[in-house]
């Protein structure tokens, strides 16, 4: 835990932490906080504008926020549909409303949700896409495929890395040869053309589950050769250091030596090269999803929520559509930063800040 | 002598490397259940001829191992099939390979001749307010997804009308007179070249600036300084030098960055360029396009580490005659 209290004390560090610990709160909670769930839509109400929300009345007196549904009309002049307010009904915003079913952390049921308005009104705080859902909701379950991407695809591109790379140096000799010649040769391939054949290789037809497992293998297939590249380097200094000849000399088996002794020697190499990676697969998996290779539809991801910024109309006149590039931006930044923090620490002598 | 015998031996450590690399890819490519004819066979101008020959020319009938030697031959003929739409994939590819070496070429060197004064300056006036607000910016740059800082670009250049959108040229491009060319495909690149050269300049500055700190704190620059040499001096002739020399590593890890980055860049802004095509190819699973590109680009990134193993050579005595066998801590 010294390293939290470190981190706590620097204060770029702290507040990357903290936006990112409410980051993972938020999309933990995304069923209960969102006011919608990341399937309902209202066919009505396509590119609905975000809702407003007032806080004085029409007699300029201040009152509890309230908003105005929207009504879809086609008008003649302009050749468009516009959006105009329903100023006939007010619906107020509540606290604990009851919308859909849902349940909170996938156990306790409830129909609940934290805000919302009553039946009958809409409350978009993001605007609508396409398809009449809600944006402010679906970047909340976005979030949840989006932010976790690239810790599962570490939990796969980490041991093949270390045990690849640790073999690879422990043993030495044309086994290392071979082995580092394939690694150099998956990154001698760019890796974002890799990563978009692999992706289109995978069959259509689906579950939405199965494509998500099947995108995090692909990002992890793209990130293992470099990281057992490093380890093998690190293994090739610390097999020379006198404990490990004295394991030898005692009769250690090679992968003992090796998964015993040699690999926990690059832990904190290890957690640096973990939080300074993330970004990237968050940033891999949003672009693999903008081009439509990603996450499918109706899934929501926050790359695939901006396809919809590839058409001009849409980025020209729907600016909250483009809100999910925003998120994956402080996303990635809070992790630069605290990645930065975190290398600091574990390793005073570099001083790179990268 | 030294120096030929080590070109040489990098040279010729590039080809097993391509011949693993092909053999990754084609692989890949193969095990897909896509049939690589089905776009060809469903094309009404593609006569029966034509594709028998694609069936003889890829060995289809015949075993991966075979099929793979037998594309390997014809790859190093410099005969790469034909694409879904029926164009030759060569032609295809010479069309499109310049487009993406003068965006990458244009914004390696322009982050070079940017970078690296911004990170000399950033270390020297380390923790001033300069060095502060470069570091926020470059933060900025590096947590911006390429794609959707295109986007934004895309949005400004709609709105004030000054840049073209899309394309490298301007649809009566072949009336206009030399300097009209230049200048109209000056005005094409502007956004693409913005995005990459923004989003790699962030990082080579803070390498810069990291190198240019390490250095500085080494006991020959304090011996230096003891020595009573002037600060300009320290810097430029003693500093400058040792800190560069990772950069020039660097420089084959950026090609690689740009190609993939460029990909969709040229996306956003329809820039006919390898990483657009690559993406067109796959999507429409044109197998032939998408292997060809797959290892050219494969060898622009081989060739970029090549060209920067070389310059390491000559700017870095050090380098000579060390055996490179990859191997060291990096």
């Amino acid at each position: 835990m010294e390293i939290l209290r470190k981190i706590l004390q620097d204060k770029f560090a702290r507040t990357a932490f903290i936006v990112l610990a409410v980051l993972y709160l938020i999309i933990l909670f995304a069923d209960f906080i969102s006011p919608y769930s990341s399937a309902y839509s209202n066919r009505n109400l396509s590119y609905a504008p975000p809702s407003k929300i007032y806080t004085i009345n029409e007699k300029g007196k201040l009152s509890f926020p309230y908003t105005y549904n929207y009504i879809r009309e086609y008008d003649e002049n302009l050749m468009q549909t516009v959006y105009k307010q329903d100023r006939t009904k007010k619906h107020f915003v509540k606290l604990f409303v009851k919308g859909e079913k849902h349940k909170i952390l996938g156990i306790i049921p409830t129909s609940r949700h934290l805000f919302g308005v009553n039946y009958g009104g809409e409350l978009h705080l993001l605007g609508t896409d396409i398809n009449g859902r809600d944006v402010f909701s679906r970047l909340l379950f976005g979030g949840r495929i989006s932010m976790t991407v690239g810790f599962l695809a570490l939990l796969i591109v980490f041991p093949i890395g270390l045990l690849y790379g640790g073999i690879s140096g422990y043993l030495g000799g044309i086994i290392d040869t071979l082995m580092m010649r394939f690694a150099e040769a998956v990154m001698a391939i760019p890796s974002f053309y890799l990563l978009i054949i692999l992706a289109a290789i995978l069959p259509s037809g689906m579950t939405s589950v199965q494509r998500f497992a099947l995108i995090v293998v692909i990002l992890a297939l793209i990130g293992w050769a470099g990281f057992a590249r490093v380890v093998r380097g690190m293994v090739l200094s610390i097999k020379q250091e006198d404990f490990i000849q004295a394991e030898r000399v005692m009769g250690a088996s090679k992968l003992r030596i090796i998964l015993k002794h040699i690999l926990p020697q690059t832990t904190s190499y290890v957690i640096i090269a973990m939080t300074l990676s993330v970004p990237s697969y968050i940033l891999a998996e949003s672009g693999l999803s903008f081009l439509g290779l990603g996450i499918q539809q109706p899934d929501a991801s926050w790359g695939n929520m901006l396809k919809e910024a590839q058409e001009f109309t849409n980025i020209l006149y729907r600016p909250w559509l483009l809100t999910p590039g925003g998120l994956i931006f402080i996303a990635v930044l809070s992790f630069n930063l605290l990645g930065d923090t975190i290398r600091d620490i574990l390793d005073p002598k570099s001083q790179k800040r990268i | 002598m030294e120096s030929i015998r080590y070109i040489s031996k990098r040279i010729l450590q590039v080809i097993p490397l391509l011949i693993i690399v092909s053999m990754i890819s084609f692989f890949i490519i193969r095990l897909s259940p896509i049939d690589p004819l089905a776009e060809l066979r469903l094309n009404p101008s593609i006569s029966e001829e034509t594709l028998q020959k694609e069936i003889q020319r890829l060995n289809l009938d015949k075993p991966i191992i075979v099929q793979y030697l037998s594309w390997g031959k014809s790859f190093l003929k410099g005969d790469l099939g034909y694409t879904s739409a029926g164009e030759k994939v060569s032609v295809k590819l010479k069309e499109r390979i310049p487009n993406t070496l003068l965006l990458t070429v244009i914004v390696i060197f322009l982050t070079w001749s940017v970078g690296i004064p911004l990170g000399i300056f950033a270390a020297i006036k380390k923790e001033t307010a300069f060095d502060r607000l470069l570091t926020i910016l470059s933060s900025i740059g590096m947590a911006i997804p390429s794609f959707f800082f295109a986007i934004l670009l895309l949005i400004f250049a709609v709105k004030t009308g000054w840049f073209p959108v899309g394309g490298l040229t301007s649809y009566n491009y072949n009336e206009m007179s030399f300097w009209g060319k230049i200048v109209d495909l000056a005005k094409h690149l502007v956004l693409p070249v913005t995005v990459l050269f923004a989003i790699s300049l962030s990082g080579l500055q803070r390498q810069m600036r990291a190198n240019m700190l390490e250095v500085l704190d080494s006991d020959y620059i304090k011996f230096a300084r003891a020595k009573g040499l002037s600060e300009f001096k320290v810097i430029f002739k003693h500093a400058l030098r040792n800190a560069i020399n990772p950069m020039i590593t660097l420089l084959g890890f950026e090609f690689a960055g740009l190609l993939s980055g460029a990909a969709l860049t040229e996306y956003v802004f329809q820039y006919p360029g390898l990483g657009r095509l690559i993406l067109e190819a796959v999507m429409k699973s044109d197998i032939n396009l998408v292997m060809a590109s797959l290892m050219m680009g494969t060898i622009m990134l081989v060739l970029g580490n090549l060209i920067a193993d070389i310059l390491l050579m000559l700017t870095d005595p050090r380098t000579k005659g060390k055996s490179d066998k990859s191997g060291g801590a990096v």
